[in-house]
């Protein structure tokens, strides 16, 4: 009971911590441009796609691929954050989300068109598959690497927040932008390099993210509510908020679907509604 | 003018009488529309989910008639009450809270019941769909013909009550109102509304009238599936009201005509294709067609009054 | 007689700082009555705790001796309290009238009145053209918000607060940004105010302060420093090394 009780916690962790990964973009580009980037989960997609392609067809190793998927998917948020997001910043958060519903749409059906509407398999290596034995409890090897490069991002992201001066640029700016912007903190500047770093993160945790989560072309619109439910529960204004939400909410599914697994899908939307009622504003509140 | 519009739609049992099954999604279509209008439009509540009070609409009504009860007003009621009484519950989650929180209860809301419908294909026919919905002659007379000719006149006459309904409400203080709660619900607030309870209000009165179209599915073409509550329906409904001209109720009916006659002249091709264009052409209207067809209407309208008015400037 | 507005012991704080400490206010009916104090002062969350944004920490609201802690600000609202914003907060697409209607028809009761058309309630229009008339925007009816001068765009704030018929009304630095040349238009707003009405207001506009006030209650880092009529506040060296300077 025990062991899988730890293993549904483990599971659950690894998940979490996934969506975090890829949600934490989300969170930035809201908190910082006040921006609804529903396309969000399409740079996941791209990141995803990438390593499978990177794999499958140019036999490029995993650990080399995971770089290449954050890379392609940053880029591609730092060319659409100049092409189209930037006109956005004050418009309506309505036409915010037609333009990324619409740039959702698009991106579905470009995937749909170059790799098929079927799940992409994703090889992954020798080392990274398979069980750990650990005090009688069946650890998957690669979840346990899930959580390692999470908590090492995490980690990495909290040291650029805290310590460095673009994260205090970035505290700064989500704070109060035309105060920043007075104290000579480029906020536009500051803004593209987070959004394309949001981006490469969530093109990283889609790469991460096909063994555990799947890849097709539906991600960007599946996984949706996931990442908005991190960002609204969590908040938008400190890292932890996303990151504790992102952890009750992967948690809480992979308990649901294992313990009542004909009402397991319903426990994130029962979750949600919840922490709603009892926290309008979010998690951790500042 | 608006009498020429309902004038012309009455026509069409003569006008087009070949496409009265198409005419009438159209019709369903612009209910639904108008019903988000006034959510959207009008109290500026950003939902992606307002299929589930038109997939709850739509499996109230086929539900009752699979079991017998077949007329087809009545069941447009319970339909409505159904919906309504869904909209009133999730209303309290989705008017507190800012947008991103409303999109994001909305959309769950959706996924949710899609879902659940899903799960529960014993009851709902599942992807398959309900079957057996026969409904009874409308008013004791009219009997639900291959030709649609009697579906039409229903819907033409649900929609044409539904949208005076509307119209008089969005003339009304409260309709007002929901325009000053959707522009600063902050001073509305500091004047006495209570701005809340109000939007719940007006949402609960749109998930009625989106059940009501999902009812008008549901016994025109006696089928309902689960696609009834799918995201793509929400997203949809967004879309034609933007490419309509949203918060000028008018907007709806024009923007659901122009889509579901797209889609249904466009869909012999590549789905992908479509999916592509669509969201292109989304990304298009946002760019650079403010207000949808209605509001460049209004655009060229005032374009050519002044072009008359000053007509000796011309060099 | 029963105080149209009072607060006993009212404060707010967040955390380890407190905004608003201990803050006893008595307002007689139809008073005018100024609250000044230099930024930081804690007034802003006076007006806040006043008006209901803010639930207090400590301490309790009332409205002609009726205790109001507990409601919200519409409630508020509906109870007699009306304010007005520092910084012009209205509905730049509506037009004037539209904007007063708005206020007056939630007012009367009819805001929620779902059938009616507006255009055909005459006796919610005609206290509309009142209000307006006695802020001699009647001019400006059809007049898009957005496109009135500054000046003219406090003075629907004003409106817009009148339109409620409150009993008490707090006008949270009325004279905020209107340029020199439209301020005589805001004086005599402020003086034609009915005199039953009672009026609260935040000043920093020392001319609006001495000119309209019967009393003066200094607020400095949240608490009352002085309290007291405009001539002894006006000569009280507290006062004067804490707030006012070297003015006289």
């Amino acid at each position: 009971m025990i062991a899988s009780l730890l293993g549904v916690l483990f599971d659950g962790l690894a998940y979490g911590m996934l969506l975090f990964l890829i949600s934490v973009g989300l969170s930035v580009t809201l908190g910082l441009m006040n921006f609804v980037n529903l396309a969000h989960g399409a740079f996941g997609m791209v990141g995803g796609y990438l390593c499978a392609a990177a794999i499958a067809r140019w036999n490029v190793p995993f650990l080399a691929a995971l770089p290449l998927a954050f890379g392609a998917s940053a880029l591609a948020g730092l060319v659409l954050e100049r092409l189209l997001y930037r006109r956005f910043y004050r418009r309506s958060h309505l036409d915010q989300v037609l333009l990324t519903i619409g740039l959702t749409f698009m991106s579905i059906a470009v995937a749909t068109f170059v790799f098929g509407p079927q799940q992409q398999a994703l090889r992954l290596p020798e080392y990274l598959s398979g069980q750990f034995s650990l005090a009688g409890v069946d650890l998957n090897i690669y979840r346990m690497f899930l959580l390692a490069v999470g908590v090492v991002l995490t980690a990495a992201l909290t040291l650029v927040l805290e310590r460095t001066r673009f994260g205090a640029a970035v505290r700064a700016a989500v704070d109060n932008p035309r105060v920043a912007e007075a104290l000579g903190i480029r906020v536009g500047l500051v803004f593209q390099i987070a959004f394309a770093a949001g981006c490469g993160l969530a093109g990283l945790g889609g790469a991460l993210g096909v063994e555990v989560l799947g890849l097709d072309p539906g991600f960007p619109l599946k996984y949706m509510v996931y990442f908005l439910l991190v960002v609204a529960v969590g908040g938008t204004s400190t890292l932890k908020g996303p990151l504790y939400a992102a952890l009750l909410l992967g948690v809480a599914d992979v308990a649901g679907k294992y313990y009542i697994p004909q009402v397991g899908a319903f426990i994130i939307y029962a979750v949600m509604v919840i922490l709603l009622i009892l926290r309008p504003q979010g998690l951790v509140s500042r | 003018m608006e009498c020429v519009f309902w004038l012309v739609l009455a026509a069409g049992f003569w006008l087009w009488p070949k496409h009265l099954a198409l005419a009438s999604h159209v019709l369903i279509a612009g209910l639904f529309a108008l019903s988000y209008d006034l959510i959207l439009g009008y109290a500026g509540i950003l939902s992606l989910g307002h299929a589930a009070f038109f997939g709850l609409g739509a499996y109230a009504a086929g539900l009752l008639a699979q079991h017998g009860w077949g007329e087809p007003i009545s069941g447009l009621l319970v339909a409505g009450v159904c919906a309504a009484l869904a909209g009133l519950l999730t209303g309290f989650l989705v008017v507190r809270g800012q947008d991103l929180t409303r999109l994001m209860v909305t959309t769950a809301i959706g996924l949710l019941l899609f879902e659940l419908a899903n799960r529960l294909s014993g009851i709902t026919g599942g992807v398959d769909g309900l079957l057996g919905v026969e409904m009874a002659p409308l008013l004791g007379a009219f009997r639900f013909d291959m030709y649609g000719r009697t579906a039409y006149g229903y819907c033409l006459a649900v929609t044409f009550v539904l949208f005076l309904g509307a119209r008089r409400m969005v003339q009304s203080p409260f309709g007002w109102s929901l325009r000053g709660m959707r522009d600063n619900p902050g001073r509305m607030l500091a004047l006495g509304y209570p701005v809340p309870r109000r939007l719940i209000a007006v949402y609960t009165v749109s998930a009625a009238m989106a059940g009501i179209a999902g009812a008008l599915l549901a016994q025109t073409t006696q089928f309902v599936s689960i696609d009834v509550f799918s995201f793509n329906r929400s997203a949809e409904v967004m879309v034609m009201l933007i490419v309509g001209g949203a918060g000028v109720l008018y907007g709806g009916l024009v923007g659901a005509a122009v889509f579901t006659l797209a889609y249904h002249y466009l869909s012999s091709l590549n789905p992908v294709y479509w999916q592509f264009w669509l969201g292109a052409f989304l990304i298009a209207i946002v760019l650079f067609g403010r207000g949808g067809v209605l509001g460049a209407c209004e655009r060229v309208y005032r374009l050519l009054r002044e072009r008359r008015r000053e007509p000796a400037s011309q060099p | 007689m029963t105080p149209a507005l009072h607060t006993s012991g009212l404060g707010k704080h967040f955390g380890g700082i407190r905004a608003v400490t201990d803050v006893s206010l008595v307002l007689e009916r139809g008073a005018r009555h100024a609250i000044i104090g230099p930024n930081g002062a804690g007034k802003t969350t006076l007006i806040n705790l006043l008006t209901g944004m803010l639930p207090p920490s400590e301490g309790d609201v009332f409205l002609d001796g009726d205790r109001v802690t507990s409601m919200r600000p519409d409630q508020r609202v509906k109870y007699g309290l009306a304010r007005t914003f520092q910084i012009n907060n209205l509905f730049p697409d509506l037009t004037v009238m539209q904007s007063v209607l708005l206020a007056v028809c939630e007012q009367r009761g009819v805001g929620i009145d779902p059938w009616r058309p507006v255009w055909s309630r005459g006796t919610e229009i005609a206290a509309a053209r009142a209000v307006l008339r006695l802020l001699r925007l009647d001019g400006a009816e059809d007049v898009e918000v957005r496109q009135l001068a500054y000046g003219d765009q406090r003075l629907v704030e004003i409106a817009l607060a009148l339109a409620c018929r409150p009993r008490v009304l707090l006008l949270d630095e009325p004279a905020a940004g209107v340029p020199k040349g439209e301020s005589q238009a805001l004086f005599r707003a402020i003086a034609g105010l009915p005199d039953d009405v009672t009026v609260l207001f935040v000043e920093h506009d020392m001319d609006i302060v001495f000119r309209f006030a019967q009393r003066i209650t200094v607020l400095v880092s949240g608490a009352i420093l002085k309290e007291g009529a405009p001539e002894d506040i006006a000569r009280d060296p507290l006062v004067k090394q804490v707030y006012l300077g070297n003015r006289s």
